[in-house]
């Protein structure tokens, strides 16, 4: 830390308004939000003129595969494309190998994200081994500061221990989050089910697959009063199952990947892996419901579900590939395409990238425990942590997979033009990124 | 993505050729149907030229007809039994595909059990031509030629009349029945798109379970009473039902299947007069097709299979002419 540095010129987003403001960083703090401010004469100077000024992103949703799967990413490299993606904190999930499931690897890669420019949060499993047998030692996680608990990569199938699950975690006061898929619907399918897959000779995962434990988990939330994040939804249906549940009371969030914002299954029609995911791309309808749903507020946050594979996992039979997508270099800009491009509300990008899935994954406030971090998501004004990320508007990149930070080369957007780029990531203090270039 | 001439191209799906395309392939393979004729059966059409025959699943009339069509054609003729040994060891599609294209080859005759995996190689080589052997379920496009080709064959003789140079006028208004496992075969989805373009017309009968989950969009009509479809169709396209890709647990058992479903003898009675029937093989006598039904002369399954070496000799060498040059990948 020990850094100042004052963003001059830029478009400050507040929580509920826009302000012509520069923002003064002294030893990790907010020191000053005003127009022309005044900064010391060592501060270093970033220029944020034509940007919006806003909390640093977080991401409740990224694979870091360490440990086990460090050929397609480690915990740094994927702090680091986190890092140009604008987000100041991360949340990783726990299919690893082994899973995130114990305090023992729960401090293991927290130590690792320690050692990154940003804040690296890790959702716990919820059952030992992510097996869906018995239940995972949520405790002794959560005494480490874990507060998001998934099997993340699948659902739990039996709805007996789901409902034991939510139990527990209601117990600790802590977040169960869900894969929202019927393993005995999906089947061994590898794209969404309809005319097209069966054209193709595909088996597909059918939308009901996902609806189903939709349904079934916010049922089971609704008896049992547990706090409940759905990961990753990609139907409209499934949209509306939250939007009705809501208004009975049940305490549900939920997030969607940008991919499903952005990209439909048509894209599987040549067999490019790329395309495979789980859940997998769906039709247009879809992606029209769900973009309405993250700009009317039914659904939460934006959430990469940041996916790195080498290539000898993409690189065979659709059926067979890897399910998965790169996500955290892009989302801001596509995140904005999805709200309107260049008609997007500024303060809504920032409550989906940011402030909610700040709150869900409960980054808002500082703490000191191991898994311990800076506040994230605030309304960027003195006295806050200073975690804040610039966007400039008008940059149009066109997406080189040679160019990412990531390990992995396995995104989807390929030669896509981005509406707008991020400049500037400060985390805890820190300038990550300059000028959209990685400082560690 | 329909081109008018298989000439220099891959021939990946059905879907890549259009009418004149399919008659252009049926017309090469009457003329190297004389060949079979000939006392040398060899022509020196594809002389140093390299086919690697590429099988990742199990088959032993496919890659035969494929191999014998290469040679006859005098193609030098790489045989790889992949499905045995590299990919066991756990290397990927791609790494095996390019390591055998380095080794100097003209086409891939490809066979996979998934779905895709020769337009995923079509991507991967740098100038062999790919020609699908059959992918999962999703297409067989030499076999629904052979079935073309086969019954235009036997309808123009029925009429007393040649089949060379006739056409695919004798296919309009063809009422033509695809019996059986329709979800996981690659067989009808290359037939369906085959006969309709054409000119017939075609229906599906099976088990609620084995047939695709959605159908919109397919030039087919489903027909749920098997027997009163039996009566009105010129030809019943029977299909195997694929053990190998679970379609018995599709069923309560192969014996309802073949009580609902298969053609037997009765059923076969009561086909219209001049009617035939097809079988893509190997058949399973006793569950989709009575024994007696599987030989009677109604029954092509032995001229499909001897049709199947010069329709794959057409595809062969149209695939490797070099109209469009070798080099757009």
């Amino acid at each position: 830390m020990a850094e100042s540095l004052v963003l001059r010129g830029g478009t400050v987003v507040h929580t509920d308004r826009l302000a012509r403001e520069d923002v003064l960083v002294v030893d990790g703090k907010i020191t000053g939000v005003g127009i022309d401010i005044e900064a010391p004469s060592d501060a270093r100077v970033l220029d944020a003129s034509d940007c919006l000024v806003g909390p640093g992103f977080v991401d409740l949703h990224t694979h870091l595969r360490e440990p086990g799967g460090e050929e397609a990413e480690t915990v740094a490299t994927g702090a680091r494309a986190a890092s140009l993606g604008g987000y100041s904190a991360i949340v990783a999930m726990p299919n690893t190998t082994p899973a995130i499931d114990c305090a023992a690897v729960v401090a293991q890669v927290l130590t690792l994200g320690r050692l990154t420019g940003i804040d690296v949060q890790v959702a716990g499993a919820l059952t030992r081994g992510r097996e869906g047998h018995s239940l995972a030692p949520m405790a002794e996680m959560a005494a480490l500061g874990v507060t998001m608990f998934t099997d993340d990569g699948m659902g739990v199938q039996d709805s007996g221990l789901m409902r034991r699950a939510m139990e527990y975690a209601r117990g600790l006061g802590v977040v169960v989050a869900d894969h929202c898929e019927d393993e005995a619907l999906a089947g061994t399918g590898s794209m969404n089910e309809g005319s097209l897959s069966a054209r193709l000779g595909l088996e597909g995962r059918s939308a009901l697959a996902e609806e189903v434990m939709v349904a079934r988990d916010l049922a089971l939330a609704e008896l049992v009063g547990c706090q409940l994040h759905l990961l990753h939804l990609s139907t409209g249906r499934s949209v509306e199952l939250v939007v009705d549940a809501r208004k009975r009371g049940v305490d549900v969030s939920a997030e969607v990947a940008p991919h499903h914002l952005i990209l439909t299954q048509d894209l599987c029609s040549t067999y490019d892996t790329l395309f495979k995911v789980h859940p997998p791309l769906r039709t247009q309808r879809d992606v029209d419901a769900l973009r309405l749903a993250l700009a009317d507020g039914s659904l939460d946050a934006v959430a990469t579900d940041h996916a790195p594979h080498p290539p000898q996992s993409k690189d065979r039979p659709f059926a067979d590939a890897a399910p998965g997508m790169l996500g955290l270099e892009q989302a801001f800009a596509l995140t904005r395409e999805a709200l309107g491009g260049a008609s997007a509300d500024p303060i809504r990008i920032f409550e989906v990238l940011s402030r909610r899935p700040a709150a869900i994954a409960r980054l808002r406030t500082h703490d000191a425990r191991l898994g311990g971090h800076s506040a994230h998501g605030g309304d960027v004004e003195v006295g806050d942590d200073a975690n804040l990320c610039v966007v400039d508007l008008d940059a149009r990149p066109i997406v080189d997979p040679e160019r990412l930070a990531s390990r992995a080369r396995n995104t989807p957007y390929a030669g896509r033009v981005m509406q707008g780029a991020v400049r500037h990531t400060i985390a805890r203090g820190d300038a990550v990124v300059i000028d959209g270039e990685a400082q560690r | 993505m329909s081109v008018a001439s298989l000439s220099g191209q891959h021939l990946l799906s059905i879907e890549d050729l259009d009418a004149e395309g399919i008659e252009e392939i049926l017309e090469v393979a009457e003329a190297f149907g004389e060949v079979e004729k000939r006392s040398v059966r060899k022509v020196p059409t594809l002389k140093g030229k390299v086919v690697a025959s590429l099988f990742f699943e199990e088959s032993t009339r496919t890659r035969l007809s494929f191999e014998t069509a290469a040679k006859r054609l005098s193609a030098d003729v790489l045989s790889l039994a992949v499905a045995s040994s590299s990919v066991k060891k756990g290397e990927s599609l791609r790494d095996t595909v390019e390591t055998i294209e380095a080794m100097g080859i003209d086409a891939v005759v490809l066979r996979h059990s998934s779905a895709g995996a020769p337009e995923q190689v079509a991507r991967w080589v740098e100038r062999a031509r790919v020609i699908n052997a059959g992918d999962g379920s999703h297409q067989h496009p030499t076999q629904a030629l052979i079935d073309l080709f086969t019954l235009r064959q036997a309808l123009a003789s029925a009429q007393g009349r040649s089949s060379e140079g006739s056409g695919l006028s004798i296919f309009d208004g063809l009422e033509i029945l695809i019996i059986g496992d329709i979800r996981h075969s690659r067989v009808a989805r290359s037939q369906i798109q085959a006969y309709t373009t054409a000119g017939a017309t075609v229906s599906v009968a099976a088990p609620g379970t084995l047939l695709p989950t959605d159908l919109e969009g397919w030039p087919v009509k489903v027909v749920d009473d098997v027997d009163e479809a039996v009566r009105h169709a010129d030809v019943v396209s029977l299909l195997r039902m694929q053990e190998e890709r679970g379609s018995g647990s599709f069923v309560p058992s192969l014996h309802e299947f073949t009580m609902t479903h298969g053609m037997s003898e009765a059923r076969a009675a009561n086909l219209k007069p001049g009617a035939l029937m097809t079988h893509p093989g190997p058949m399973v006598r006793g569950i989709e097709i009575a024994s007696r039904v599987a030989d009677d002369p109604r029954c092509l399954v032995r001229q499909q299979v001897a049709n199947g070496v010069p329709v794959r000799m057409a595809v062969l060498f149209l695939a490797l002419s070099s109209s469009s040059g070798g080099e757009d990948g």
